[in-house]
C-alpha cells in the first residue's frame, strides 16, 4: 500500500504566514495584561498553532483515520492527567 | 544461492511507508508523555505561584524567545519545502532547504546559549546561591525553565545530528523521489520539536 502525503510549496508558505501571524498576536495579546484571560488566549493561540503544524507541515489531515484516531490517545491521556491532578489541587 | 538474508528482505517485502510513518508517529506520541509530565508540573506549580511565576517570567529576554520562534517556525518550512521538493525529484533544491532547515536549527542553538549565559552570569542555574535566595516560586520557575528548555535544547541537538545525516544521504542519492520516508519521519521529529516550543515561547516568556 502506498499513500502519499504533502502538500505545495504554496500551501506551505501559506501556513508559514498563519503561524508567523498567530505568532505576532500573542505578543500583542501578551502587552494588554489581561491576567488569567491572558493565560487562556495565549494556550488558545498556541494550540491553534500546534493545529496547523500537526495538520499541514506533519500532514496529519492527509493520513488515514487509524493514525488521526489514535493521535486523539496521548492528547486525551494528558488532559486526564492535568485535569484530575487539578481536581485535588483545588479541591483538597 | 550467494544472496544475503538482508537482500532476500528487500527483494520480498516490498515498502510501507504508511506504516514507517505510524511508526514515527507512536514515537512521537511517548514524547508528548515526556513533556506532558512536565506540562503537568509547570500548571501545577504556576497555579499556587502564579505572581511570582509573573516576577520572573519578567526577567526573561522576550524579544530572544520571540525570535527564537519565529526562527523554528521558518526553519520548520524549509524542512516541509525540502520534503516538497524531493518528491518532485529536485535533488538540488531539497539539499538546499534541507541546509537552511540545519542553519535556522543552528541559529535557535546559538540564541538559546546567549540566553542561558546571561541568566548563569547574573549567577542563575539550578542548585545557585543567587537562586536559592529567590522567592519559593522564582525556584520553581526557573528550574522548569531550564529543564523544558534544556529537554528542548537536546531534542533541537538530536534533530539537528539526524537531519545532517538525511542532508549527506540526499547528496549521496540514497534519498531520492522514489524513497524518501526517512526524510519524511525526520521531518516528523522536527516538526514535533517546533511544537513543543510554541507552547514553551508563551508559558515561559509571555506570562501576564
Amino acid at each position: 500500500m502506498k499513500t502519499e502525503t504533502g502538500s505545495s510549496y504554496r500551501t506551505y508558505l501559506v501556513i508559514w504566514l498563519l503561524l508567523l501571524g498567530l505568532t505576532a498576536v500573542t505578543v500583542a495579546v501578551y502587552r494588554l495584561h489581561l491576567g488569567n484571560a491572558g493565560a487562556a488566549a495565549a494556550l488558545a493561540i498556541a494550540s491553534l498553532k500546534a493545529g496547523l503544524i500537526l495538520l499541514y507541515f506533519m500532514n496529519l489531515r492527509q493520513e488515514g483515520r487509524f493514525l488521526q484516531g489514535i493521535f486523539l490517545i496521548p492528547v486525551l491521556l494528558i488532559g486526564i492527567l492535568i485535569g484530575f491532578t487539578f481536581l485535588d489541587v483545588w479541591y483538597r | 544461492m550467494s544472496m544475503t538474508m538482508a537482500e532476500q528482505r528487500t527483494m520480498s517485502q516490498p515498502k510501507d511507508d504508511t506504516g514507517s510513518r505510524i511508526g514515527m508517529w507512536l514515537f512521537l506520541f511517548t514524547e508528548i508523555l515526556l513533556f506532558g509530565g512536565l506540562f503537568l508540573l509547570y500548571a501545577v506549580f504556576r497555579s499556587q505561584n502564579s505572581g511570582e511565576f509573573h516576577k520572573a517570567a519578567g526577567d526573561l529576554n522576550r524579544t530572544a524567545g520571540a525570535v527564537n520562534t519565529v526562527v523554528l517556525l521558518t526553519s520548520s518550512l524549509a524542512m516541509a519545502l525540502a520534503i516538497a521538493a524531493i518528491r518532485l525529484g529536485k535533488k538540488q533544491a531539497s539539499v538546499i532547504f534541507q541546509g537552511i532547515t540545519i542553519l535556522l536549527g543552528l541559529a535557535f542553538l546559538v540564541i538559546k546559549y546567549y540566553e542561558w549565559s546571561v541568566k548563569i552570569g547574573h549567577g542563575i542555574y539550578p542548585g545557585s546561591p543567587a537562586l536559592l535566595a529567590l522567592a519559593h516560586g522564582e525556584i520553581l520557575f526557573y528550574g522548569l525553565y531550564f529543564v523544558m528548555t534544556g529537554l528542548h535544547g537536546l531534542h533541537v541537538i538530536i534533530g539537528l545530528g539526524i537531519l545532517c545525516f538525511m542532508l549527506s544521504s540526499t547528496t549521496r542519492g540514497k534519498i531520492s523521489s522514489s524513497d524518501f520516508i526517512r526524510l519524511e519521519n525526520s521531518g516528523l521529529y522536527w516538526h514535533f520539536v517546533d511544537t513543543i516550543w510554541v507552547y514553551l515561547f508563551p508559558l515561559f516568556y509571555l506570562v501576564t
